[in-house]
């Protein structure tokens, strides 16, 4: 029967080795979506990615935002506290058909991704003049 | 992490193992459900998130908050406290249709306690793509006395 420390010391390896076997977990990061007459506008927050670091796939009718973390290290430097264990960030959506994927518009500032993707063009609301007869 | 309660091999074990890898794919690996906590620990999810690191030299604070402007921080010590407190505004589209809104808005703080050798007179702070890195430089301990024993 297992004492009371070998419970602990399994417990410990067991939550390591679930995370170690898995490839690198991405962080999904917070992400506001709204709609506008003339497409979808996505911003998502995604710190310490800098343009470099960030992949944006447009693939059929979905659309995959990566983006690596980056921050000042040195050697020595050993964690104390960590809200944020993982250097990368990972979202993916599927884009309705009306959305046109080949002219999406993405701008990174500050950490911060905003995406435009718009509607296609023959698809956005017109108005239809009324011709007197 | 529930395993080892119920032992190896307990039929409910891997149900559970399979639960915390599940939370973590919907979370991210961003989120810990488990680990000791401060008296003072906000949430893993509390905004901004903030990682502690520590050299022989300096203590490392990132904190990731971004889409804001790197004058509007309010960044103090005392006692050993560092605190950084702000606030983040996200204009709302009236005439826009929302579907998600997670990103934080509104005002924000967080304290961590740094160790005793923290020098409070040494402090640096930059803002980088997001993250607020403050350092802050331990106070130079002297050498080690050697005590002789007669």
């Amino acid at each position: 029967m297992a004492t009371q420390q070998d419970l602990t010391q399994s417990e410990k390896s067991g939550t390591a080795r679930a995370t170690t076997q898995r490839s690198e977990s991405a962080i999904r990061p917070p992400v506001d979506v709204f709609e506008t007459t003339d497409g979808i506008k996505l911003i998502a927050d995604m710190p310490g990615v800098s343009k470099e670091h960030l992949q944006l796939q447009a693939e059929g009718n979905s659309l995959t935002i990566e983006g690596k973390l980056q921050f000042d290290m040195s050697e020595q430097m050993e964690a104390l506290y960590a809200d944020v264990r993982s250097r990368l960030y990972r979202c993916s959506f599927v884009l309705s058909s009306e959305l046109d994927t080949s002219h999406i518009e993405a701008i990174l500032k500050d950490g911060v991704l905003a995406v435009r993707i718009p509607k296609r063009a023959e698809l956005r609301p017109r108005r239809i003049e009324v011709q007197s007869g | 992490m529930f395993e080892g309660l119920w032992g190896y091999g307990h039929p409910l074990s891997n149900q559970f193992r399979r639960l915390e890898e599940e939370f973590d794919a919907l979370f991210g690996a961003g989120t810990s459900l488990t680990g000791t906590r401060n008296i003072r620990s906000l949430p893993a999810s509390t905004f901004p998130a903030v990682n502690v690191a520590s050299t022989p030299q300096a203590i490392m604070v990132y904190v990731f908050a971004p889409g804001l402007d790197a004058k509007s921080f309010d960044i103090s010590i005392q006692q050993n406290l560092l605190s950084i407190g702000g606030a983040r505004e996200i204009p709302r589209d009236e005439r826009a249709t929302y579907y998600r809104h997670e990103r934080f808005s509104g005002e924000f703080r967080r304290t961590i306690s740094l160790p005793d050798d923290a020098d409070p007179a040494r402090v640096e702070a930059k803002y980088v793509n997001g993250i607020l890195t403050i350092t802050v430089g331990r106070r130079e301990s002297a050498k080690p006395r050697q005590i002789e024993v007669r």
